[in-house]
């Protein structure tokens, strides 16, 4: 406990008192919340109330532009949603989409890490250009490739055609069974950029002592990488995947621009874009998004237990 | 009292009993996890907070694939002349037709308008031509203000408008979808202008009519019709446009088989497949043209029939055969491309298309025309009923001034002139039988007698949108491989749902 205190006449200092009888610790302890506080306002601003808020509306049937009042429906929304098949769709197409784009993005973004790791003349503007499809808006590189796949004029088809690969022109964006992929290649395309620079960062973390001590010790480029490159970027490479997950997890604008409503490709988020924007159905879209988070909520779980794992270890 | 907590990193390295490392790794983990968190939450908040337009690509001003656009004509580049000269009348930009209300207008001068008008081309510079006219006779001062273009933003626009209860806009421009879902915030007009009204085509004032309301006057319109290449058409010993969907069935196959082995990637029929508006047009057109009905009608949902069920297994029989297998994502651009780079002999699309598909540089210019949409044997030929209406707003602070402004807008006077030097379709019999309007616009005619059939956004009222997104998705599901049959009992059911 705190040291004994002289008695302080005057009553306005009973805050000081108590100050004053904390350890150095307790007080910068305080101090700590206190200046951390704006921050924690504004969380709570634009993040928790809009949250809070969603939820709310999730168990009403607000309508935007109603005449009429919401009305609490309790869980009938999710009882909705839980029984809509475009729903469950939309979840399979959305957690297919994460899984492939999500793997591909690791396996190509680590490769090409390691290439412009290494060097080599010219590595400067190669990692500036490595850069382009991650610059370029996605609804702009989506329409751009929205062309490029065109059935009848779409330049992918004709390269194919050239090369002999194919004979006739394919729809690739109308075909259930190629639709996923293009989509997917599309993503694959413009973030493995994000992925690389992030692994590079790791990479270049890495001190060359250990390199040269294993080479010194006779362990062989496979090994290497293996047993010092691979455990050491684990943390980089645990950000990159929960970073690219959380983002595919709620992928709109490739898919919007692609298939729009097309019941057969859309993902969460367009589902839940679709009652909000186009029906006004603030009420249902808010059990959606609330949907969504819980969706979400389970892979941060995942990823947050893993690490927390790792950090013990 | 001074228990350790696990989650204070802060309290840990004060109390010496964690390396610096560890606390960073921790404070990274919270970190990531805060902002992934609140990166999802500020997604939810925005997608609640403004209900606008997400940032869509529209390279073209085609409509996007939004439940509310619609198909937005009037939005394409025209190839017009600025002067056109009559024996009777020149048009021109400069000289908008006289305000012929402009006495009884006047007893509203000083008043002030905001006037949510077209926003790009020809139909901008009209409009303000004809607001400065208008302010010019009789002093209410006219604001144009260019609505947003996306149809999608432009609802969403207004809908904040309303839900305001806003006398910030008092004259606006509506879809032919949305009377139903904007009715209860709009001026009944059919006291002051029922009498020119009547002058309009009937189904067009139908649909602007809401619970006994009138709350639009017709502007401007728009219908589906069938494009078909003349040239391809004589080559192969054909000499009319088909008269039935079996003919045109027939026709493309034909075509098909023959120019297919110079131009592998040759289509007899594009139309708009894409799961959007565009396609909720074509499939009313399918379905009345072949007995299906209309989806909704007085009230029942009347889609699962097995006319309808027929007609839409047909339509899945071209994709892949007469139509190509990307006709499924298809929207007007995407087939106006297709039929306009001559690889196609058939297309359903908007006028928009004739005036594009005759411009200098068009490989098909004086080589295709225009006809009614097909029809099974016994059948009315049909048109989709696209285009806008001018409406007042509930909240306008001057009514009766802008109850002036749309009389002067929607007349036949103006209408003449909007058609002679825009190519705006006019929703007047007598006005589109003017001989220099079908000068303007040649496929008038053979339209006239065509019937124009409307899709159900009255029934639907606010919840059109909804309506029609079942429907465009039902049948998007029928074109990319499903039994109608199996699929129309579910839409019906979803239809009843949302409309019971």
């Amino acid at each position: 406990m705190g040291r004994p205190v002289i008695a302080e006449p005057r009553r306005a200092a009973l805050p000081l008192r108590r100050w004053q009888a904390m350890t150095l610790a307790e007080r910068q302890a305080w101090l700590a919340w206190l200046f951390l506080l704006p921050a924690l306002l504004v969380v709570v601003g634009v993040a928790m109330v809009p949250l809070a808020q969603t939820v709310y509306f999730s168990f009403t049937d607000k309508r935007l532009g109603a005449l009429r009042p919401a009305q609490w429906v309790g869980l009938e929304n999710f009882r909705f949603l839980l029984t809509d098949p475009l729903w469950w769709t939309a979840v399979k197409v959305t957690v297919q989409f994460t899984l492939i784009t999500v793997a591909f993005e690791f396996l190509l973004g680590l490769l090409i890490a390691l290439v412009v790791n290494s060097r080599f003349p010219g590595r400067g503007p190669m990692r500036a250009a490595m850069l382009v499809p991650w610059a370029i808006p996605t609804v702009l590189s989506a329409q751009m490739w929205k062309w490029m796949y065109n059935d009848i004029f779409g330049v992918i088809n004709d390269l194919l055609k050239r090369a002999g690969l194919i004979e006739q022109n394919i729809a690739w964006l109308a075909r259930p069974d190629t639709s996923l992929l293009a989509v997917a290649s599309i993503d694959i395309w413009k973030t493995t950029p994000f992925v690389a620079l992030l692994l590079l960062a790791g990479l270049q973390v890495i001190p060359d002592e250990l390199y040269e001590a294993a080479t010194v010790d006779g362990a062989n480029k496979v090994r290497q990488f293996f047993t010092i490159t691979l455990p050491l970027l684990r943390p980089a490479i645990v950000v990159a995947l929960i970073f690219r997950t959380l983002d595919a997890l709620r992928v709109f604008d490739v898919f919007y621009v692609l298939f729009g409503a097309r019941p057969d490709m859309q993902t969460m988020a367009v589902y839940a874009q679709n009652y909000i924007v186009a029906f006004s159905d603030v009420g249902y879209g808010s059990a959606i998004s609330v949907a969504i988070f819980l969706v979400i909520a389970i892979f941060v779980v995942a990823y947050v237990t893993t690490l927390k794992v790792e950090v013990q270890t | 009292m001074r228990t350790m907590r696990a989650g204070d990193p802060y309290r840990h390295v004060l109390a010496q009993r964690l390396s610096r490392r560890h606390v960073l790794s921790r404070v990274a983990a919270l970190g990531l996890a805060l902002s992934a968190v609140s990166a999802l939450l500020a997604a939810c908040a925005r997608q609640q907070a403004t209900p606008t337009q997400p940032p869509a690509a529209q390279p073209t001003a085609t409509p996007t694939t939004a439940a509310a656009e619609t198909p937005a004509a009037a939005e394409t580049p025209r190839a017009t002349p600025t002067v056109v000269t009559t024996p009777e009348t020149t048009y021109s930009l400069e000289n908008p037709p006289q305000v012929f209300n402009a006495d009884r207008a006047k007893q509203y001068s000083g008043a002030t308008l905001t006037y949510y008008g077209d926003s790009v081309g020809i139909g901008a510079e009209m409009d303000t031509a004809l607001a400065g006219a208008f302010t010019a006779a009789t002093g209410i001062t006219v604001n144009v203000v260019p609505k947003p273009e996306s149809a999608t933003e432009n609802y969403a626009a207004y809908q904040r408008f309303f839900a305001a209860q806003s006398p910030d806009v008092d004259v606006m421009m509506i879809d032919v979808i949305w009377p139903g879902a904007f009715a209860p915030h709009l001026l009944d007009l059919s006291q002051a202008l029922g009498e020119e009204a009547k002058a309009h085509y009937e189904t067009i004032i139908e649909n602007n009519t809401v619970d006994g309301k009138l709350v639009g006057m017709p502007w401007f319109g728009d219908f589906g019709m069938l494009y078909y290449r003349t040239d391809l058409l004589e080559k192969y010993g054909f000499s009319d446009p088909p008269e039935t969907w079996d003919e045109l069935e027939e026709m493309a196959k034909t075509i098909v088989g023959g120019e297919r082995a110079a131009n592998p990637n040759f289509a007899g029929f594009v139309f708009q497949g894409n799961a959007y508006e565009g396609l909720t047009c074509d499939a009313l057109e399918w379905l009345a043209s072949s007995g299906g009905g209309r989806f909704v009608e007085n009230g029942q949902v009347t889609i699962n029939n097995p006319q309808a069920a027929a007609i839409l297994n047909k339509a899945r029989g071209w994709v892949g055969t007469i139509a190509p297998q990307g006709v499924t994502t298809y929207q007007e651009e995407d087939a106006r491309q297709v039929f306009q780079g001559g690889n196609s002999a058939f297309m359903r699309n908007w006028p928009y298309a004739y005036a594009l598909g005759n411009s200098q540089d068009s490989p098909i210019r004086g080589v295709f025309d225009v006809a009614p949409l097909p029809a099974q044997p016994g059948n009315p030929h049909v048109g989709t009923v696209g285009g806008w209406q001018l409406g007042v707003s509930r909240y306008s602070r001057a009514p009766e001034a802008a109850i002036e402004f749309v009389r002067y807008m929607a007349s036949p006077e103006v209408q003449t002139w909007r058609a002679v030097l825009g190519s705006f379709v006019p929703t007047i019999p007598e006005v589109a039988a003017k001989p220099e309007v079908i000068q303007a616009m040649p496929f008038l005619e053979p339209m006239e007698a065509v019937e124009r059939v409307t899709r159900p956004s009255r029934e639907a009222g606010e919840r059109y949108n909804e309506v029609s997104t079942v429907i465009f998705q039902g049948v998007n599901r029928i074109l990319t491989g499903q039994d109608a049959a199996q699929v129309l009992p579910q839409v019906a059911q979803q239809l009843e749902r949302i409309l019971g």
